[in-house]
């Protein structure tokens, strides 16, 4: 037993966290706003260098080789800093189910993914529109029981725009006869790990994100005075802060379990992430909703930073699957006849 | 990261197990908030001990196994399964026995740890005063020093299992010039002394759960000191710590209310469903035992590794109390018009321990430290927040 994540890992996460902080900042991501694609090459590019497009590419394919269970803590940096580009995408979502497809598909896209040169997303029926489609070179997209696999030249785009203005969402429509990958069983499977996968890195996200809402708080309620004292000395804000720490707390070891879930393959991993879904989004949410209150009406404006993140927090809740999605998937699994719950239960 | 028990882990499982599905008595005890409620839980300790399964995490030479948090998370698992009696010196072998190893004298581990450990010696609390409760550095008790004894005088209430244990142990004033956290010396107190009186306070279940003690010049032997004139404040905040915390209240007590909870839902599915809020509350509660369980291993195995433990801790009682008080406040739901009726009463069919249980969580949000007290801990030692 053992519940930690190794030395590497952790400086991992700090170098890339010191990255992200430094280069992704509340400034760019309102840049990208102003701009048509709201994604910016050169970042992509860099983190294309850092080997983050690549983490969970193959060593075979010019990758990092890694896993869900090295790159959640990195999803987390992701999140705090709000990152628009698509990387938790691609190395959660993405680049696992060309690695499956395997043959040709995979041999082609991934290793232009871990250069940085090629962007590959993936849309699922039940998330209605599929994200950032409109920098893809490649689209998997689930129809019906197929996939199949659509180049930028086979589809048509119409934007679906978000209240968060760093989300790009598109419907896509297959406009020329673009190849099935995968139908039968081979695609179910398919399609139900990219939407544990995608559910994980809404999860890590969200921790990230409650953490930056928490931070940017704390400073603005140090700061702000009325009655002669600073507000975030008033107990009536502190609990408010207090009871998100609570949440966050007790929704990272669940993410983490879900991510080590998928990553050796277990049986209950898709109960593990819907409960790392449901926490993490929850305690992200408790989040948005305590610190827009402790900002006031500052919290209501364009021009504070709190809503970037808010806004994140609010759509990753309900995208790879909603609040309803993932408890009825709980529920079934513990009120089903000789579920093994209680004391003893959680490793066995 | 491996979350799989190693086979030393399965193995000790297994050897808990075996032990009490052997020993734990069939017949549930009776509360030990009655006289003899209580003789019986003191024989349980003495047969715990017996099997040197009293305190695991304790070193061999003490009558423990050594064991780690881990360990220790499995030992607890298997016990809450058995429905293995309530610990009744919990007190003493969870709070002061690690304090003692850590700050007490060898002549002092060894004249009170293997009587704790058999629970011929039974620990009661003496922190709280009636003018200091969140406030416990407002004590006013006082211990004056006078050649090789202290006199104690002053009173200490809320003090838990007082009205049957053998020993209390508390902070007094040794200084009477002193003020707040300052001048405060951790003291054991035997409540046969002469001098002190102990009037039981009735909880909402009508029984003595905990009392009042009033000191009226009670002589102590220095001896029973614990830590140095003056420390006290020290001493105690070691026994609030971390580990002492997942001692009382670990993830298995929560997991398997939460499984009798699904359970009794599963039961009465038909009324309960009547409430759609039901069903929600129940994954919820499932959800949360498990978030405890998992985060509490997380935090055991980087503590295992020799990592340290943060203000971050600071959320496990909150987290927890508020859990059992909602998973409790669900069973009161669905038995609906039963949740009232005594568990003896006629009308009161299949309605099991909840109403204890639901009596009983309405204290976890209160003892060990009020949780606002903990929610202006974590805002301002965790998050930074100015006070």
């Amino acid at each position: 037993m053992d519940f930690t994540f190794t030395e590497d890992q952790l400086l991992f996460q700090e170098s890339v966290r010191d990255f992200l902080v430094n280069e992704v900042t509340p400034e760019r991501i309102r840049a990208g706003w102003e701009t048509d694609s709201g994604r910016d090459p050169a970042l992509w590019q860099q983190l294309a260098e850092l080997g983050l497009t690549g983490i969970t590419v193959p060593e075979a394919h010019g990758g990092l080789g890694m896993t869900a269970l090295d790159f959640v803590l990195l999803a987390q940096e992701c999140g705090y800093v709000a990152l628009p580009e698509p990387l938790v995408h691609t190395a959660l979502v993405a680049v696992p189910m060309l690695t499956e497809l395997g043959g040709e598909l995979a041999a082609h896209w991934l290793p232009q993914i871990a250069a940085g040169e090629a962007t590959v997303v993936v849309g699922l029926e039940r998330n209605l529109v599929v994200e950032d489609a409109h920098i893809a070179d490649l689209l998997l997209l689930q129809r019906g029981d197929e996939l199949v696999a659509a180049t930028a030249e086979q589809v048509v785009l119409q934007h679906s725009e978000s209240i968060d203005p760093s989300r790009k969402l598109y419907t896509v429509e297959v406009a020329a006869a673009a190849p099935t990958v995968a139908s039968g069983s081979q695609s179910a499977a398919l399609l139900s790990a990219a939407q544990d996968r995608g559910a994980l890195g809404c999860a890590a996200q969200a921790l990230g994100l409650a953490q930056r809402m928490i931070d940017l708080t704390v400073q603005y309620t140090s700061e702000r005075q009325q009655f002669g004292k600073p507000i975030g000395s008033f107990q009536a804000v502190k609990h408010h802060m207090a009871n998100i720490a609570v949440r966050l707390e007790y929704a990272k070891a669940p993410t983490h379990r879900a991510a080590y879930a998928l990553a050796v393959g277990q049986e209950r991993a898709a109960q593990a992430v819907s409960h790392a879904k449901l926490v993490a989004c929850e305690a992200a949410n408790l989040a948005a909703k305590n610190c827009h209150q402790a900002h006031g009406a500052m919290g209501y404006t364009w021009e504070v930073d709190l809503h970037i993140f808010m806004k994140k927090a609010w759509a990753l809740a309900n995208t790879w699957g909603d609040a309803g999605f993932h408890k009825s998937r709980v529920a079934e699994s513990i009120f089903a006849p000789g579920a093994a719950l209680g004391a003893g239960a959680t490793f066995a | 990261m491996d979350l799989a028990y190693t086979e030393q882990q399965q193995a000790f499982r297994e050897e808990v197990r075996s032990w009490l599905a052997e020993n734990v008595p069939a017949e549930p005890l009776q509360t030990f908030d009655t006289a003899e409620g209580f003789r019986q839980h003191r024989e349980w300790e003495a047969t715990l001990n017996s099997g040197r399964w009293g305190m695991v995490t304790w070193p061999q030479a003490l009558g423990g196994r050594g064991c780690d948090l881990i360990e220790w998370l499995i030992f607890e698992e298997e016990y809450y399964r058995a429905r293995a009696p309530l610990r009744v010196n919990q007190n003493g072998i969870f709070l002061l026995g690690p304090t003692l190893m850590e700050y007490g004298t060898e002549e002092q581990k060894a004249r009170i740890l293997p009587k704790m450990a058999n629970g011929e010696e039974v620990w009661a609390q003496g922190w709280s005063e009636p003018n200091a409760g969140s406030d416990m550095a407002a004590i006013r008790s006082t211990a004056k020093r006078e050649g090789d004894k202290y006199i104690i005088n002053g009173q200490k209430t809320w003090s838990t299992r007082a009205v049957w244990a053998d020993w209390c142990f508390g902070m007094f004033r040794t200084d009477p010039e002193s003020e707040r956290h300052r001048g405060l010396t951790f003291i054991l107190v035997p409540l046969d002394s002469p001098g002190i009186t102990v009037r039981p306070i009735p909880q909402l279940d009508g029984l003595p759960g905990f009392a009042e003690i009033f000191f009226d010049n009670v002589e102590v032997s220095v001896d029973n000191r614990l830590g140095d004139e003056g420390a006290g404040w020290s001493v105690a905040m070691a026994t609030a710590g971390f580990e002492r915390g997942l001692m009382l209240r670990s993830p298995a007590r929560f997991q398997e209310t939460a499984r009798r909870l699904v359970e009794l839902y599963t039961a009465n599915r038909e009324s309960a469903d009547c409430d759609p809020a039901v069903k929600d509350a129940v994954l919820r509660a499932y959800l949360d035992a498990e978030s405890y369980c998992l985060t509490t291993y997380q935090t055991a195995c980087r503590l295992n590794k020799g990592g340290k433990i943060g203000a971050e801790s600071s959320t496990n009682k909150i987290f927890w109390s508020e859990l059992d008080q909602s998973m409790h406040a669900t069973a009161m739901s669905i038995l609906g018009a039963r949740a009232e009726l005594l568990p003896h009463a006629p009308a009161a069919q299949g309605v099991g321990t909840w109403l204890d249980g639901w009596l009983f969580s309405q204290s976890g949000p209160i003892y060990a430290g009020t949780n606002e007290v903990q929610r202006n801990i974590i805002a301002e030692r965790m998050l930074g927040m100015p006070r």
